[in-house]
């Protein structure tokens, strides 16, 4: 029986997002919450693994109370519980204080796990940092980038791809990999299985007292790095405007730029 | 000469040497912020029979290579090098730690910065020194249009991974001169739980967009995965390559080689049509070293307009159209 814990976090549904310029803060209240994809692939990775070697799948988020969506989505999937981890102490940290949070979590709600599973980026930051900070928290190896693995014994066998180098790999349980985009294609849970997930509470909920943790390791004051400005970028060039008709702004692109471009290209661009 | 009180160190990552060259843009980033802490720049490379590379990175700017030599450092191995760092970083103390983000370098730093207790922006496309000494890393950040100024101010070193093609390197100079300083690989390492059972060297990515001197891009406001066709045609006429934004790449109107940005390409042409494209800043970020822009887009107030040299306000798709249409005439009409 194989204990696999996922990872997974709620990410907004639109990339560009209003924005207040005052408090230089996303409008995220605006934003619907999804699954993290990159998240959804390795949930799909544990599920196949569950189908074939037995095993139990917790998944884990920390997040604002409305995260608690993406759990009963995983659980419609197909996961066994759901972890949320919701706290305002622990609102606002980097990738250092998240990933200090997750390992408390895992070793205090899934002691004993063999495996745990990270999407390789959230859609939202894109850090790529949790999941590699997540193992070293926990002292146990990790591979990041993972396309596909079979579990052998105590080992897991996995193939990736990193910069111009097809890698196969064998890490030792227990174990941490992150999963790319490219391959688990993640199912869709049934609307049953969700009406189901919701009526069974299999969710539980922790704050950071409930965990032990102390406040000075959690949210802003336990993240390394500051914020210390925010702003909209203003690359303003001097530039030449034009406007009308589809066919007239060709034609004075061309008569303004078509040497340049014909130029550029090697070919003659001169009206015969 | 005195010796300086600061060390800027730069994570040599050498594997796919002359498609990789992030290590030497960091080694000229990291030259200019050397000038204002009074701070030597240190190549830190682990590996084996790594000549040819020390020797690379001291004529593009590397004032000292450290290296680590071992026949067990052959491959790269996350966990080795992750525990050299953190043993000779905490031996010699280094200000700013610097490691180009390839797959590799996303995997390794976050795990340095872990075991160095300090903090670690991702992905800069800027780095400062501000008045009291701190590395500036900006950053864009909160996945909205927005660029962030992240300081670690109580932790050392401070770290940070910039995507390739985001700085530029120093010209290849021989008279450079700089000191090898061999160190020691340590007689106790961890135990290698992460075994490398095979590996192959895949072909070598094609690099047409990187190098293109005409990218005709497109984003959303192309309106449909049938109109987007014409973004291809125009660059085929124009002997260009196609570029697209993410929402393009994940509607499939576009394959995700073509994906410019932070998550993707960074790129150089000497001509960029952009069409229907608003000019977010993890797309904007690899378009720097564009030299003239030709933007078209309804909204003249999209931040790509700003930036163009020439801002088209009008529909992209029927510019694209009668674009086409122009060009083919001419350049038909060459050879009548
Ligand atoms: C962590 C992270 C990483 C990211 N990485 C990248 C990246 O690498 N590359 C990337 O591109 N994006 C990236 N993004 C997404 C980025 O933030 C933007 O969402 C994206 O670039 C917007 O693409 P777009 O300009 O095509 O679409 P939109 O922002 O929707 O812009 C469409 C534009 O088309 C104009 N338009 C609409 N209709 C017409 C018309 N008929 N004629 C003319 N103009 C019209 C509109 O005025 C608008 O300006 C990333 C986001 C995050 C959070
Ligand atoms: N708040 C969170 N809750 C649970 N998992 C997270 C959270 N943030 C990041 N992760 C995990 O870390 C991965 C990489 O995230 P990131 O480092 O933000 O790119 C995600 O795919 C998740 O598996």
């Amino acid at each position: 029986m194989l204990k696999m814990v996922v990872c997974i976090k709620q990410v907004p549904m639109v990339s560009e997002l209003p924005w207040n310029p005052k408090t230089g803060t996303l409008k995220r209240e605006l934003a619907e919450g999804m699954m993290n994809p990159a998240c959804a692939h390795a949930l799909e990775a544990a599920l196949q693994i569950k189908s074939r070697h037995s095993g139990n799948i917790t998944a884990i988020t920390m997040g604002p109370p409305m995260a608690e969506e993406v759990l009963y989505e995983a659980i419609a999937m197909g996961a066994d519980d759901g972890i949320l981890l919701s706290d305002p102490a622990m609102a606002g940290g980097d990738t250092y204080a998240t990933s200090y949070i997750l390992a408390r979590t895992i070793e205090r709600q899934c002691p004993n796990f063999d495996l745990v599973l990270c999407g390789c980026f959230t859609s939202d930051s894109e850090t790529s940092q949790v999941g590699p900070q997540l193992a070293e928290e926990l002292d146990i190896p990790a591979a990041a980038y993972v396309e596909d693995f079979e579990i052998k014994g105590r080992k897991v066998r996995m193939q990736r791809i990193s910069d111009n180098f097809l890698e196969i790999m064998e890490l030792a349980m227990p174990g941490l990999m992150t999963i790319t985009t490219r391959s688990y294609v993640p199912r869709y849970p049934t609307l049953g299985s969700l009406d189901e997930a919701f009526e069974h509470q299999q969710i539980k909920t922790f704050k950071a007292k409930d965990l032990g943790l102390d406040l000075k390791t959690i949210g802003r004051s336990g993240s390394p790095t500051r914020i210390i400005n925010v702003y909209s970028p203003t690359a303003e060039k001097k530039n030449v405007v034009l406007k009308g008709t589809a066919k007239k702004v060709v034609d004075d692109i061309l008569a303004g730029y078509g040497d340049k471009i014909s130029g550029v290209i090697g070919k003659d661009l001169k009206k015969k | 000469m005195n010796q300086p009180k600061n060390s800027i160190w730069v994570f040599a990552d050498y594997r796919n040497y002359f498609q990789n060259r992030v290590t030497l843009q960091l080694l000229a980033k990291a030259n200019d912020l050397a000038s204002e802490l009074d701070a030597e720049v240190c190549a830190v490379l682990f590996g084996y029979e790594t000549d040819e590379y020390m020797a690379e990175y001291i004529a593009h700017g590397a004032h000292k290579v450290l290296v680590v030599e071992h026949p067990s450092l052959k491959q790269y191995s996350v966990e080795k090098y992750t525990a050299l760092m953190e043993k000779f970083a905490r031996e010699y103390q280094p200000e700013i730690i610097l490691i180009g983000a390839t797959s590799f370098g996303k995997e390794f730093a976050p795990r340095v910065a872990k075991c160095l207790d300090t903090g670690l922006t991702a992905d800069c496309i800027g780095l400062e020194i501000t008045a009291d000494g701190n590395l500036l890393q900006i950053a864009p950040s909160f996945g909205g249009n927005l660029i962030a100024e992240i300081i670690t101010p109580d932790h050392r070193p401070q770290m940070a991974t910039v995507r390739p093609g985001t700085f530029k390197e120093i010209p290849h100079n021989d008279y450079l001169r700089g000191e090898v300083v061999r160190l020691k690989m340590p007689k106790k390492m961890p135990a290698d739980r992460l075994r490398l059972v095979a590996y192959e060297r895949q072909p070598e990515r094609d690099q047409r967009l990187e190098e293109a001197k005409v990218v005709v891009c497109g984003g959303r406001g192309m309106g449909s995965k049938s109109k987007f066709k014409k973004i291809f045609e125009l660059a085929q006429l124009l002997s260009g390559e196609v570029g697209a934004t993410r929402p393009i790449v994940y509607a499939g109107w576009a394959g995700d080689d073509t994906l410019i940005g932070q998550a993707g390409k960074h790129i150089k042409p000497q001509i960029l049509f952009s069409f229907g494209i608003s000019g977010a800043i993890q797309h904007t970020a690899a378009l720097t070293d564009a030299d003239f822009i030709i933007a078209v887009n309804k909204n003249p107030n999209a931040t790509m307009m700003k930036m163009a040299d020439v801002a088209v306000v009008a529909d992209a798709n029927q510019v694209c159209s009668a674009l086409i249409k122009a060009l083919k005439e001419r350049i038909q009409s060459k050879s009548d």
